[in-house]
């Protein structure tokens, strides 16, 4: 048997980083240059593609992800591309696919890894908190864990119970663990990226309403920039974006919130408000610069999240402002989230999901003095 | 397979087992596929506890379930890590009492398994072991203060798990065993010959990821051996609340992999049982499960009172049982070991002993900047921002020493 499989470049691995790199170049594929339009799906994918292409020791496994291509496609065409061993369907358990993972990236491969739905990932969360989250303190860092676990999550698909949840709190409450949410299409391709490419291990938080979502984007162009270096550090890795510039308030969102957060701020212009919208992309580390700068400058914020809003990533995001805003602010940081209580049955999801009036209601509280 | 420079695969074999391994794998023994997976009727002993060698037809194998005695040298070195492991054991226990270490699960009667653990191995192999197996890690040839540096509480580990190829010793029960399997799949898709071998308790087999571990092992048909040390007890609860399986090795077939079971305090037997399993998963016959009955001498930990549960009197016929004895006994008769043998394996035990004392009785300084030095690769702001916090108190700390010295 010929070395088909090598050790991860970075971590816990001899091989060296350049050699994987190279080959990145070789795999930007003959797709059509220029922007087009991509879903995330696709972003998605690609990004999981190129960076199998990149580096052998990248393997995806899980639940389905082989011949189906996942339930959202998400691993489409890649056990036919990099065969059953580098993308392959485990038995039904989630403690053992992230388990298995944790081994194998102590073992020199850098695994990419899914949970099928937001609600079925608790079976492994012992393996997450346990040993995911803590190899690397235990070890002194002798021992990184270079692996992804990719996690479908959110609302707005009117899915049936255990198929919404908003459990972005639980991960980003775990020291040790970054946790990760892209909230456009092209985020999508270098946020999963650089989450592969991190020699920590990410929790990559997928909103699963986005999964369809449009944008023009040139996937070519983000590969190369990838691959020469450019983007990546690395850059994004704890930037927050702004993804809509303006100067009477900020509303502060992530992941499946963004685009709630956007619409509300469009509706909020046609009314002569101008509204800031910052996009957290990475819940951890968490960019406190970014997002403080903008809430220094426009004096008043609103926090938006699905998740409920009792213990959770919006409060941690209140404190934090606060506590470095303080004397900038004009009125107290309003939050919008899910109410407390358990995901709501589809037909009672829109009375739970934060909405473009319920944001407005919330801005419209800030105290301004007309 | 091959794999062409951009990593793309030109075909696409299966990682999981072809349909005929199993058999493929049985058809050198002649039985068949149920007899291998079914551990032989009764448990494989090669010494009986009074230290003499059983004759052949009454050690537990039957066709299929044979085993060789292992080499004078691999028993008499075995006898000397039991030794070492059972000096080990209770000057832990010692240093415990004396408020050098936080806790010691001692393994004290259970030296047998600890030791074979570790001896079946090959250097490039892997070891997960569990909290109570601080001596087989040792005998895997971890410097023995480095090992108990978990216990003493300075930090969550004090061993590099990738130098000695044995994980970080394992408390959420079984946990340990699916990084096992994530080691034996990682090395066998590099086409590497690594066996892994897996350690927990007969309390844990009744957790989910024991199930999960031997179940995905045998799917992927990986190198991976289940050691379960069947001590009797997990904490205070006796194994037939665990289960009421004919026996734990008897768990095996449901997974489609071969179970046995052996005299977890017959070294000999221990290390022909486990070294023909190492072969037999480094030639490819996927995971095998090893169940050892044994029995936890001591209480479970320092802080467990063990009159709560069990009577004296179990305690006692086990003791009769002991496998450093055993062996001793053993190897004298076979005119293996003397008075000067004994004297000098003694002595290696006695060294190690010192060894910990000095190591353990030392108060380390712990540094609190280290607190954030290790949680991701690279710091994030808000840990500097943390760091940066503690340095500041203990530098006003010392400051208001300084000056509370200086007015005396
Ligand atoms: C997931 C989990 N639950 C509970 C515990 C607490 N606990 C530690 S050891 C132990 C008993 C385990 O018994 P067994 O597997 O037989 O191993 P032994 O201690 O006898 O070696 C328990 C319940 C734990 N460590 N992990
Ligand atoms: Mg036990």
């Amino acid at each position: 048997m010929s070395p088909t499989i090598t050790t991860s470049s970075e971590a816990n691995g001899n091989v060296s980083a350049a050699t994987a790199r190279a080959a990145a170049s070789a795999a930007a594929s003959a797709e059509a240059t220029g922007p087009q339009p991509v879903t995330m799906a696709k972003a998605l994918n690609t990004a999981l593609a190129d960076a199998m292409h990149a580096d052998s020791s990248v393997l995806v496994f899980g639940e389905d992800v082989g011949l189906l291509g996942g339930v959202f496609r998400i691993t489409d065409g890649l056990t036919a591309t990099f065969g059953e061993q580098r993308c392959f369907d485990t038995p039904l358990a989630e403690s053992g696919i992230v388990g298995m993972a944790v081994g194998m990236a102590i073992n020199g491969m850098r695994p990419v890894i899914e949970m099928q739905f937001d609600a079925f990932a608790y079976p492994a969360f012992e393996q997450i908190v346990s040993h995911v989250a803590k190899m690397h303190n235990r070890t002194k860092g002798t021992v990184k864990l270079p692996m992804v676990i990719r996690i479908p999550y959110g609302g707005g698909i009117g899915g049936v119970e255990h198929h919404c949840d908003s459990s972005e709190s639980y991960y980003a409450h775990t020291a040790g663990l970054k946790v990760y949410t892209p909230a456009t299409v092209a985020d999508g391709y270098r946020m999963l990226r650089e989450a592969i490419d991190s020699d920590d291990p990410v929790v990559f938080m997928e909103p699963k309403k986005m999964y369809w979502t449009k944008d023009s984007v040139d996937l070519g162009e983000l590969r190369r920039l990838h691959t020469e270096g450019t983007t990546t550090g690395r850059t994004s890795e704890g930037r927050a974006a702004v993804a809509r510039p303006g100067t009477d308030a900020t509303l502060i969102a992530y992941g499946p919130s963004v685009p709630t957060a956007l619409a509300a701020a469009e509706a909020a212009a046609l009314e002569g408000r101008s509204l800031e919208v910052i996009d957290v992309r990475t819940i951890v580390p968490f960019d406190d610069e970014t997002v403080c700068e903008s809430v220094r400058k426009t004096g008043r914020a609103v926090v938006i999240a699905e998740a409920h809003g009792f213990a959770s990533v919006s409060s941690e995001i209140v404190a934090r402002v606060q506590e470095r805003c303080f004397h900038y602010l004009a009125a107290p940081i309003r939050r919008v989230t899910g109410f407390d209580v358990p995901y709501p049955a589809p037909k009672l999801e829109k009375y739970y999901l934060p909405g473009v009036d319920r944001i407005l209601d919330a801005v419209d509280d800030l105290q301004w003095e007309n | 397979m091959t794999i062409s420079a951009d990593h793309t695969a030109t075909d696409t074999p299966s990682t999981a087992a072809p349909e005929n391994a199993l058999t493929e794998a049985v058809q050198k023994f002649g039985i068949t596929v149920e007899d291998y997976m079914l551990p032989a009727r009764h448990q494989i002993q090669m010494v009986d506890p009074d230290g003499s060698l059983k004759p052949k037809g009454e050690q537990g194998t039957q066709p299929g379930h044979e085993y060789p005695v292992p080499g004078d040298k691999e028993l008499l070195e075995a006898y000397e890590q039991l030794v070492v492991g059972r000096r080990v054991n209770d000057q832990n226990s010692a240093l415990v009492r004396q408020g050098r270490m936080a806790v010691y699960p001692s393994s004290h009667g259970q030296e047998a398994c600890q030791v074979a653990a570790a001896m079946c191995l090959s250097d490039g192999d892997w070891m997960f072991p569990t909290y109570r197996d601080a001596v087989a890690v040792m005998t895997r040839g971890v410097d023995p203060v480095q090992v108990m540096t978990i216990f003493r509480g300075d930090w969550h580990g004090g061993y590099d798990p990738l130098k000695y190829k044995v994980g970080i010793q394992c408390t959420p029960l079984t946990t340990q065993l699916l990084h096992a399997v994530g080691v034996a799949h990682a090395a066998k898709l590099r086409g590497e010959d690594t066996v892994v071998l897996a350690m927990c308790g007969d309390g844990a087999t009744s957790e989910g990821d024991f199930h999960e571990a031997l179940n995905f092992a045998a799917v992927f048909h990986l190198p991976v051996i289940f050691f379960v040390q069947n001590n009797k007890y997990a904490i205070s609860v006796p194994l037939a609340h665990q289960s009421v399986a004919p026996s734990l090795a008897h768990k095996a077939v449901g997974y489609g992999m071969a179970g046995e079971r052996v005299d977890g305090n017959d070294v000999v037997a221990l290390l022909a049982v486990l070294d023909r399993a190492v072969k037999l998963a480094r030639e490819g016959s996927g995971p095998l499960l090893v169940e050892a009955n044994t029995y936890r001498m001591q209480a479970h930990t320092n802080a467990d009172d063990d009159t709560r549960y069990r009577e004296s009197a179990e305690v006692a016929e086990w003791r009769a049982k002991d496998p450093v004895n055993r062996m001793r006994t053993y190897l004298t008769d076979r005119g293996l070991l003397d008075d000067d043998g004994e004297a000098r394996i003694r002595e290696h035990a006695e060294a190690v002993a010192a060894q910990l004392r000095e190591g353990l009785g030392e108060d380390v300084p712990v540094d609190p900047q280290e607190l954030f030095r290790h949680v991701f690769a690279v710091q994030t702001p808000q840990l500097k921002e943390q760091s940066a916090l503690l340095a500041d108190e203990l530098a006003r700390d010392a400051a208001a020493n300084d000056s509370k010295e200086a007015g005396k």
